[in-house]
């Protein structure tokens, strides 16, 4: 391992680790090397906006680079083109400026779409179809005399009244806008929300904390029931790194940092934090905090709970903080578990302390196919068992394997396809696996090279005990860098009468192939009662193992056509699915939350009596509910 | 009301039924041999791997279910596991079944060749069979049928072979074993066989509700098994079994399947072959042991005419949708699935509604056959009747049926004189035409005969008439009993009568397939069914009878004066004569010498009280009714009886006391 001291040595990881980094994300302006900002906030000095300020991926006016009714960044979409062929646009990942010719034919195969079938949205945001701001004048008087900065012009506004569930967007891309904030907050640092909340007691005014914005659990919608002044506060302004501590690795950070900003300044110190959730190119540190986030390298990192050291929490009642940063501690219940999973309900986290690696030497992908999702599941259980599980190892089922093999680019020489139609003949043919029951396992390696390559013979050992075969890097790879563009799939589907979601939970290892193979069925027979004219996708992957047990992801979608009231059926289906899951022995959420979403299990989930327990922690921090974002309980 | 949702009120005149089929038809036309060599191709369950029946049984010894249970009991009795674990092999081995397509080619050919001798037509519901045929495909299925003969399980297995489905395994008793070569041959055409008691063997539980499970999980194939436990000998339908049910539908509650299809299957015989044995049966003579010379002997039957059979296979069940807002699967999420946990009591209320539900659309889809209006109208007229006046009245009873929900086979464009006279003329044995009269036939021996014989005869006779009657007595319970309760009520409120009918409906409860919980239901369809025959009307708070209603409410009292009787009987045998030391075996031989004194000194004229079943029946109500007390001592189960409980309650079944909440209470 290189010496960490040593300043060029580090600067040769981090350069390579911006490559990895790049690698799935192939993110514009890499190459700009800002320094890590280890300023004290200049609160109540006049201007709030530091000139030394690190650029931030998601600039303050959200839409000049993003979406207003769809994910991700507005310059990358996929598209038909005319000649019918799938494409995705932008510079800005892997798959950006490909063309992907075998999209068209599994698009209308799976859904019963058809490209002459066209649902589009409408083309802008009528910012006259938002209701004018209801302003709590007070407030706005005081808070600019503050100094912080605020907003309530109507995109700002409609930017922060959703997060990204299926209704959402669908309500969005056909112009309705629900309730929204009546204005936006950004403060930069911690003093500045301290001051907002006293200002939001004083006139009481209700604060939603917005972060990155991905939530999928309507975490992020206003209640409709909500008479007073609704602020946005919005936390994305906060997004220095204050300082980094080498001999206990950890590094104090301002929470309102998205993840990849995060990984890009510390890459650039020789550091990674190792979290990253699918939505790290968004997602913001606070918003871990408050939703019990899980990354995608936990079995090496730790998921959020396990990363965080310190947390700092300003909430109507004051700061809620720990006074040292013991590595662990006997005192009491541990309040940061009050925090973690609070969902924006008792205040506003405004800085983490969290622990940080070295960037690793090596990382290499694999993947493996099993004959079927059975054996599949039973390899994992075994890794899991063994402990030896890589960084990352995900499970897809035979219609997700089917998925990726649509998402195919154009492959450029005859001879990579004949690699490839050589691949599948010795697969199929050779070794007798049926193409509708195969499903492949992804992975990653992380770590010094001699230990990922011992570390990949032991995992395919073990994958050869239940059939796997080895598929090769560039299938492991794929498969990770779908799970960025995924999301911006559903906007395709969206074009074309195709509307869908994903879900997750987490389960014990035993229920895992009943729990799938149940909520699988439950989806078509839901989809079936409930008038749905084509059979739905209906797919599942096991993406995370621990010990005791597996979270599973679903993906769900179908046509919609010939539907009067296609969201609604979308939401009892998934109400359904939910149902079938918690009946399965499957949880109600591994790391999406509950939000307003899943709020109606709360209580059979934690019992009554530890409904209770949350619901006293809220009324004694925040008893006139100023954070009333509705939230968990 | 716990039941509410599965018995919805109906009106089960409604109720549209398929057309049937014969099947002996292409039989009578083409080779049985080539029939027994065809080309059989079920269609599987979709989710089956196919495995043998030897990987099967090593799977169950493999499973965790079973070693957790094998561990437990080597703990409990010191044994080692090893030697625990020989003994599950051992109980599994006499225990599966080795189905091989062999075997059933040998009973194709086989049953073609009896079937044709004994039945004139084997009529089957094709719509069922392909309903079937879906469900099977779909996910574990479940063929629950009625139980009124040995010919059940094998005309079952001999259905599905000809249609081309998977052959059913079969939860068989282990009594078959007993018949050389026969038991084995059942083995291998899919019966595996099951101790008649095994009470507190845990491990014999363990593999046997492992066995069956594990089939299930995987599909293997269709499973079979009598919800009512054994052969009917009333031909009544018996209060079901819970046992194996509640062993099918554990892998929907532990989600380790989607779904399971529950199907119904009605099996109504025109003649049942064991008409007479069962009579004698239940009059004391001991059922013939099952033996393969047994069986050589009965051959005799071959040539007799059984007439025609029926069998209608009801659109599967789900117990997905059945459980739906009833169990809460979640309950089995804190306890590892191999761990066996007694059930719930929600889950056993949900288990007998299901099972209840199920016997009862076995009832509805039961075809009733002419002879058994017939038998049912003889019984109340024991001397005999006129011939005429039997046709006149049969022809009544047929629309009153059909009114009622009846599912009658009844001959289009023939004179209900023909019908009538062609099923006494196929029903010899039992009644006869002398001149202008008909009465019931009692077979005797040649010379002079003991009073006790004649009795014995004549009851012989009258219980083989009534298991016909009892084919039809699901149509007209309810009604019957409100006729009942409107003839005891002392007012005509209808909260009284309501009272009268619930405390019958309770009383009859173990007689009848009565489900529990659903007595408003029941009242509510009886009082729908009587007012729509015009036998009584409803003003206001007040049932009252209707003018043109005493035939119809004449008639239903007469239907189950009998089994009043019978347990006033029972009543008054135990107010009278039980002793303090009343044992349970002594209590049938009892109760029968005390009926057949009450017969022989004249004063009664009932012969169904002689039967055990209803005595073992009013027992178990009196039971019920905390009116008397089983009480286990060391050796042997002992009665003990509260008199003047007994005299209330016999009072009140005549109607010589009202009966009211504070009477239900005392008892």
């Amino acid at each position: 391992m290189a010496s960490i001291g040593d300043g060029s040595e580090r600067q040769r990881i981090a350069q390579q680790r911006l490559r990895v980094l790049a690698g799935h994300l192939r993110r514009l302006g890499a190459e700009e090397r800002p320094g890590v900002a280890a300023q004290e906030c200049r609160a109540g000095a006049g201007t709030t906006e530091p000139d030394d300020k690190p650029p931030c991926s998601v600039p303050k006016r959200r839409q000049d680079i993003m979406k207003w009714n769809g994910w991700g960044y507005a310059d990358s979409k996929f598209f038909f083109n005319k000649k019918g062929q799938g494409e995705f646009t932008g510079k800005r990942y892997r798959l950006s400026g490909l063309i992907l010719p075998s999209l068209k034919d599994w698009f209308e195969g799976t859904f019963g779409a058809n490209l002459q079938h066209k649902s589009p949205a409408v083309p802008s945001l009528n910012t006259s179809a938002v209701a004018p701001p209801s302003l709590n004048e007070a407030f706005v008087e005081e808070l600019k005399s503050t100094g912080i900065p605020f907003s309530h012009d109507t995109e700002d506004r409609v930017f922060r009244a959703h997060g990204h569930c299926l209704h959402e967007i669908f309500s969005l891309r056909d112009g309705r806008v629900g309730r929204c904030p009546d204005m936006v907050v950004w403060p930069n640092c911690h003093n500045d929300v301290v001051k907002i909340v006293e200002l939001a007691c004083k006139h009481s005014v209700c604060l939603i904390p917005y972060g990155g914005g991905t939530s999928v659990s309507s975490a992020l919608e206003c209640p409709p029931e909500e008479t007073r002044s609704i602020v946005s506060l919005d936390t994305s302004q906060m997004n220095r790194i204050l300082w980094i501590d080498e001999k206990n690795l950890t590094a104090h950070v301002e929470a309102g940092i998205i993840g990849q900003d995060l990984e890009r300044l510390l890459n650039e110190s020789g550091y990674c934090t190792g979290h990253e959730p699918d939505s790290m190119e968004f997602s913001s540190l606070g918003g871990w905090v408050a939703t019990r986030a899980s990354g995608m390298k936990k079995n090496i990192y730790g998921n959020i709970e396990d990363l965080v050291v310190h947390i700092k929490m300003v909430t109507p009642r004051g700061v809620i903080e720990k006074s040292c940063q013991g590595p662990r501690m006997s005192t009491g219940p541990d309040i940061h578990h009050f925090i973690l999973g609070s969902e924006g309900t008792l205040g506003v986290v405004t800085e983490v302390t969290l622990k940080i690696r070295p960037i690793p030497e090596y990382q290499k992908y694999g993947s493996v196919v099993f004959p079927n999702f059975q054996q599949g599941v039973a390899c994992l259980r075994e890794v899991a068992k063994q402990r030896c599980a890589p960084a990352s190892i995900r499970l897809m089922d035979n219609e997700q394997f089917q998925f990726g093999h649509a998402l195919k680019p154009q492959v450029s020489s005859i001879f990579t396809s004949f690699l490839d139609g050589l691949k599948k003949f010795y697969i199929t043919k050779f070794k007798g696996f049926d193409p509708h029951h195969l499903c492949v396992a992804t992975l990653l390696f992380e770590g010094d090279r001699e230990k990922v390559l011992q570390h990949e013979k032991l995992v395919y050992d073990i994958a050869a005990k239940f059939g796997g075969l080895a598929a090769g890097e560039d299938n492991g790879q794929r498969g990770y860098m779908l799970t960025f563009v995924i999301a911006y799939l559903r906007d395709l589907g969206m074009e074309y009468y195709v509307i869908g979601e994903s879900f997750e939970t987490s389960v014990p290892w035993d229920r895992v192939l009943d729990l799938c193979r149940n909520v699988k069925e439950r989806i078509v027979r839901e989809c079936k009662e409930k008038g749905v004219q084509f059979p739905p996708l209906s797919t599942c992957r096991v993406t995370q193992t621990y010990d005791a047990g597996a979270c599973v992801y679903f993906y769900f979608a179908f046509n919609y056509r010939g539907l009067s009231d296609p969201v609604h059926v979308y939401e009892q289906v998934e109400h359904a699915a939910r149902e079938e899951i918690l009946a399965n022995g499957g949880s109600l959420s591994h790391h999406h939350g509950v939000g307003k979403l899943r709020k109606e299990w709360m209580q059979e989930t934690i019992s009554s009596v530890g409904l209770g327990m949350l619901k006293s922690v809220k009324d004694y921090l925040d008893p006139n509910n100023i954070f009333g974002n509705r939230n968990l309980l | 009301m716990a039941s509410k949702a599965l018995y919805s009120h109906r009106d089960p005149v409604l109720k549209k039924r398929d057309d049937f089929e014969d099947i002996l038809e292409e039989r009578r036309n083409s080779s049985d041999l080539r029939y027994a060599f065809k080309c059989y191709t079920p269609v599987l369950y979709r989710g089956l791997t196919p495995c043998k029946a030897a990987t099967l049984k090593s799977m169950v010894l493999q499973s965790e279910q079973l070693l957790h249970v094998i561990n437990q009991v080597s703990a409990e009795s010191g044994e080692s596991t090893d030697v625990v674990k020989d003994e599950a092999a051992a109980i599994l081995e006499e225990m599966a079944h080795r189905l091989q397509l062999r075997t059933i080619r040998f009973f194709a050919y086989t049953l073609s060749k009896a079937f044709k001798a004994l039945y004139r037509s084997v009529c089957v519901n094709e719509e069922g069979i392909q309903r079937l045929q879906q469900a099977m495909q779909e996910h574990p299925v479940v063929l629950l049928p009625s139980h009124r003969s040995y010919m059940d399980f094998l005309m079952m297995s001999y259905i599905l072979y000809t249609y081309d489905l998977s052959l059913p395994v079969i939860a068989a008793g282990m009594d078959f074993l007993g018949m050389k070569f026969v038991g084995e041959m059942l083995r291998m055409s899919g019966a595996f066989f099951i101790r008649r008691s095994f009470g507190g063997d845990q491990l014999y539980w363990a593999v046997f509700s492992e066995y069956v499970k594990t089939m299930l999980r995987k599909g293997y194939a269709p499973i079979e098994f009598f919800l009512e436990g054994t052969r009917s000998r009333t031909c009544k339908s018996l209060t079901p079994k819970l046992g194996l049910l509640n062993i099918v539908m554990e892998p929907f509650f532990k989600g380790e399947v989607f779904d399971v299809n529950l199907v119904p299957v009605s099996m109504s015989y025109e003649r049942v072959l064991e008409e007479s044995l069962y009579a004698r049966e239940l009059l004391g003579v001991p059922k013939p042991k099952e033996s393969t010379s047994g069986l050589l002997k009965a051959r005799k039957i071959l040539s007799e005419d059984y007439g025609s059979m029926h069998v209608y296979f009801s659109p599967p069940v789900s117990v997905r949708s059945l459980a739906q807002g009833r169990i809460n699967r979640s309950q089995f999420n804190l306890t590892p699935r191999h761990v066996a946990q007694k059930p719930s009591e929600e889950t056993q209320a949900f288990v007998n509604d299901v099972a209840y539900r199920i016997v009862r659309l076995q009832q509805e889809n039961m075809v009733v056959k002419p002879w058994v209006l017939v038998a049912t109208l003889l019984l109340q007229s024991v001397e005999g009747m006129e011939l005429t006046e039997l046709m006149e009245q049969t022809s009544w009873l047929r629309d009153l049926a059909r009114m009622f929900g009846a599912f009658l086979d009844w001959p289009d464009h023939t004179p209900c004189s023909m019908v009538v006279s062609s099923s006494i003329s196929l029903h010899r044995n039992l009644a006869c035409v002398s001149g202008s009269r008909i009465s019931l036939v009692v077979e005797g021996p040649q010379g002079p005969e003991t009073p006790e014989e004649a009795l014995f005869n004549r009851a012989v006779s009258v219980l083989s008439c009534a298991s016909y009657r009892n084919q039809v007595l699901h149509v007209f319970l309810r009604p019957a009993l409100l006729a009942m309760a409107l003839s005891n009520a002392n007012s005509s409120r209808k909260e009284d009568i309501y009272s009268c009918f619930d405390f019958l409906r309770n009383v009859f409860s173990d007689e009848f397939i009565l489900s529990p919980g659903a007595s408003v239901q029941d009242f509510d369809e009886a009082c729908h069914l009587l007012v729509k025959c015009g036998a009584v009307e409803l003003l206001h708070q007040d049932v009252v009878m209707a003018e043109s209603g005493r035939t119809v409410l004449s008639f239903l009292t007469l239907l189950l004066e009998p089994f009043l009787q019978g347990y006033q009987v029972v009543c008054r045998y135990l107010r009278e004569e039980a002793t303090e030391n009343l044992t349970e075996k002594q209590f049938i031989p009892a109760v029968r010498s005390f009926a057949v004194k009450l017969h022989l000194s004249g004063s009664l004229k009932c012969y169904e009280v002689l039967s055990s079943d209803l005595q073992k029946n009013a027992l178990n109500a009196l039971i019920r009714l905390n009116v008397v007390r089983r009480v286990r001592t060391n050796e042997q189960v002992l009665f003990k009886v509260n008199k003047a409980a007994v005299n209330s309650v016999e009072d009140t079944l005549g109607g010589r006391i009202p009966t009211q909440k504070s009477i239900l209470a005392r008892l």
